[in-house]
């Protein structure tokens, strides 16, 4: 078999190599736990803090707004479940889309089964959020607005600071779900309107299994968790020293050779995209029209299906994936390309392809050819059973 | 470290390889964690560590069968994470009893049973005392929990992996694990959750339905491989590894009680774990002892309640007075530990006590 291409990078990572070393002591000779007053305790107190501060500052944010958390997951769960039952009582409603991450999709469904109000604004067929729209449904009673910064199945980026802004307006607090925004866009918390931002390491080369929440100073916040008083109560538990230190050196990372590393992904998936396209007439590219990061391809050719195109793939050896990772046991189509009215027939054809720090220009010219094989193999094969 | 670089896949991917690979090392770790405790590989869900897996047990149970009654039964001595999430519960509109202890540290299995009201749901227990190492009854509970139809979970931190748990012996409903306690990484946790007859709790995270939908959230490969590591190196060495440590644990107590006059063991020495020596020593304040053994790592309790000038409540429950429980110092003794080390750590904390005794008196008599 070929060597095996990895296009699924919107799913996980691999840790990269700087942050291994960075994270290897504290698996070791480091191993202390910060909450203990002796030196192996203060020696890891003094690593998390450093890592706090690090993190914060590739942010812009200051190290007491930086929040470890388990992962995007529970950041969202905190953002939206600990601000809103912060607030309910004078603001019952959390205004949301349909097209986030299913970590903030549940927690605004529980927000309605603890008796508060939910509300998802449209998005249109580009998976734009319309600011004016997301004005309108914050009204005057809502706690927060919270909106995801790049989607996860298309790509599409959202106008964050007009979003913010309208939250602002209307007295709500509001935060984004930048976990696929990390490393991406530019992002500066100080010059934007966003009180809550959730990031996860391992979507940029840091492990599974931390993740951070901004809370802008000042913001309220209801703890998930209760029990031992880490991070001032906001988040109880002992802290994941070495994957922090990891997450933070990964940032930093991240930060620093994004502009570089967007442009070089985008090359290649304007090349994909265009390869396919050109080879594929038909196909669909999800989310063309509107702003998009650089590494995602969202793809749906009419007449095949999600499922059997995977694996084709995967027997080939290329990882794709047919929207989330969160999601991929399920076989009803996409909810993000659903509520784009993408129809059911290219709904459940999509195949996203999320490049990275392990795609090179090889991986893509493989892939510009094999895909459209398959394609047709696929079409050959649905055109016989029909007949 | 495979799992961190080669295979790194997200094991939620069920539309690759790289996923599958992920799936199979989470479903071997699965089983290792679980036969440590005599569970069944699907009856473990993964959480971020133990105050997670003590947080989802316990509000889980609270939220799910609060149709059926808000009574909550646990001790004075139980972890923060457990004690914590029961006064936020009581703020809830639930009733919470926290049966007391003796002055070993150990809970009555009947004090149990007479808190035990219609609308009980929930008994909470402990294994062993993470300041004072004293084993509880869990057996005993386990066996009334069963019979009152009331849920059983028991913290199994500190005990699990240093001395024999089994959940169908325990009748335990919901256990709660944490890897950094048995030479696993940070930032992984587990809540055992019985199937049969089935414990039901309600999730605290919510999304992408993870873990049969009780925590959601990308699973965290690398550490859970380490996890099922640890409990299988546990498993193996048990037997050996609590005969060794119990005996550099007599040793330190003998060494310390031949050169040190007015000290005491809080809690019960027959019932408990091989690793812990809990002492105070009259006189002396803890933090002041800590502070001038610079190449000895102890603690005065809990690392979760460090921050705290209290003294410690479990302590306190245990009848020891204020004074007394400032003075308490708790070795904790493990694999890395040997006999030079604890010979070592008896002259220097004999030394000590007695420059700080010394000191005393000069300030006194001045």
């Amino acid at each position: 078999m070929p060597e095996p291409i990895y296009l699924d990078h919107s799913a996980t990572t691999p840790v990269r190599p700087e942050v291994l070393g960075a994270m290897l002591p504290f698996f070791g000779p480091r191993f202390g736990n910060p909450s203990s007053t002796h030196r192996w305790g203060r020696e890891a107190r003094v690593a998390l803090d450093e890592a706090r501060e690090r993190l914060a500052r590739a942010l812009g944010a200051t190290a007491d707004e930086v929040c470890f958390t388990s992962g995007g997951t529970e950041a969202d769960n905190l953002a939206v479940l600990g601000a809103w039952r912060a607030l309910r009582d004078g603001r019952p409603a959390v205004v949301s889309t349909p097209i986030e991450h299913k970590a903030v999709l549940a927690a605004v469904e529980r927000v309605e089964a603890e008796g508060g109000i939910a509300r998802l604004v449209d998005v249109d067929a580009q998976a734009r959020v319309d600011p004016a729209a997301f004005a309108a449904a914050l009204g005057d009673d809502s706690a927060l607005g919270s909106v995801m910064w790049v989607n996860n199945e298309v790509g599409v980026i959202q106008d964050i600071a007009a979003l913010g802004a309208a939250a602002r307006e209307h007295g709500a607090l509001f935060h984004t779900d930048g976990v696929q925004a990390l490393g991406k866009v530019a992002i500066d918390v100080r010059a934007l309107p966003v009180d809550y931002l959730s990031v996860s390491g391992h979507k940029v080369g840091a492990p599974k299994g931390i993740g951070a929440l901004f809370i802008r100073r000042g913001a309220p916040i209801m703890p998930l968790m209760h029990g031992g008083s880490q991070d001032r109560g906001r988040r109880p538990g002992t802290e994941n020293v070495a994957m922090a230190v990891g997450f933070a050196r990964a940032v930093e990372l991240a930060v620093a050779e994004r502009e570089a590393e967007c442009a070089r992904l985008e090359a290649l998936r304007d090349h994909l995209e265009q390869a396919l396209l050109a080879r594929i007439p038909d196909a669909v590219v999800h989310g063309r029209g509107a702003p998009r990061a650089a590494h995602v391809l969202n793809i749906s050719v009419p007449g095949t299906d999600s499922e059997s195109m995977l694996m084709a793939l995967d027997l080939q050896g290329v990882a794709c994936s047919a929207g989330s990772a969160c999601q991929s046991g399920s076989i009803d189509p996409s909810h993000v390309l659903s509520a784009m009215r993408v129809p059911h027939e290219l709904a459940v054809a999509s195949i996203r392809m999320s490049l990275g720090a392990m795609s090179t220009e090889a991986h893509v010219a493989r892939v510009a050819e094999l895909f459209p094989a398959l394609i047709a193999k696929a079409r050959r094969l649905s055109g016989l059973s029909t007949r | 470290m495979p799992f961190l670089t080669s295979v790194f896949g997200n094991a939620a991917s069920r539309t690759h390889s790289f996923g599958f690979a992920a799936e199979g090392a989470v479903g071997e770790a699965r089983q290792r964690v679980g036969d440590l405790i005599g569970a069944a590989a699907e009856e473990i869900v993964w959480t971020s560590g133990a105050t997670e897996a003590d947080n989802l047990a316990i509000r889980g149970a609270a939220e799910f069968h609060a149709a059926r009654g808000r009574h909550i039964v646990t001790s004075q001595i139980e972890h923060k994470a457990v004690l914590d999430t029961c006064k936020y519960l009581e703020g809830q509109g639930y009733r919470v009893t926290y049966v007391p202890v003796d002055t070993d540290g150990r809970i009555h299995p009947e004090a149990v049973r007479e808190s035990i009201a219609p609308d009980t749901i929930l008994i909470s227990i402990m294994l062993a005392n993470n300041e004072i190492g004293v084993l509880q009854p869990v057996v005993e509970i386990g066996r009334i929990a069963r019979e009152k139809g009331v849920l059983f979970h028991v913290d199994a931190v500190q005990g699990a992996g240093k001395i024999p748990f089994n959940v169908a012996l325990a009748n335990a409903d919901l256990v709660s694990l944490s890897a950094h306690k048995m030479y696993g990484p940070k930032g992984v946790g587990a809540l055992y959750v019985r199937n049969r007859p089935r414990a039901r709790i309600a999730p605290l995270m919510f999304g992408g339905g993870h873990e049969r939908g009780l925590r959601s959230g990308t699973l965290p490969v690398p550490l859970i491989v380490g996890f099922g590591k640890a409990c299988e190196v546990s498993r193996r060495e048990m037997p050996a590894e609590s005969e060794r440590v119990g005996q550099l644990r007599d040793r330190l107590k003998q060494r310390l009680f031949e050169s040190i006059d007015a000290i005491r063991v809080n809690g019960s020495l027959a019932h408990r774990l091989p690793g812990n020596l809990n002492v105070t020593f009259s006189q002396i304040e803890a933090e002041a002892l800590m502070m001038s053994m610079k190449d000895i790592a102890v603690s005065s309790g809990s690392a979760c309640t460090s921050a705290s000038l209290e003294p410690s409540y479990v302590l306190r429950a245990c009848g020891v007075d204020e004074e007394s429980a400032y003075g308490a110092i708790r070795f904790g003794i493990g694999r890395f530990n040997t006999e030079p080390e604890i010979d070592f750590a008896a002259r220097a904390v004999s030394q000590a006590v007695s420059r700080l005794r010394d000191l005393r008196r000069s300030s006194e008599t001045l």
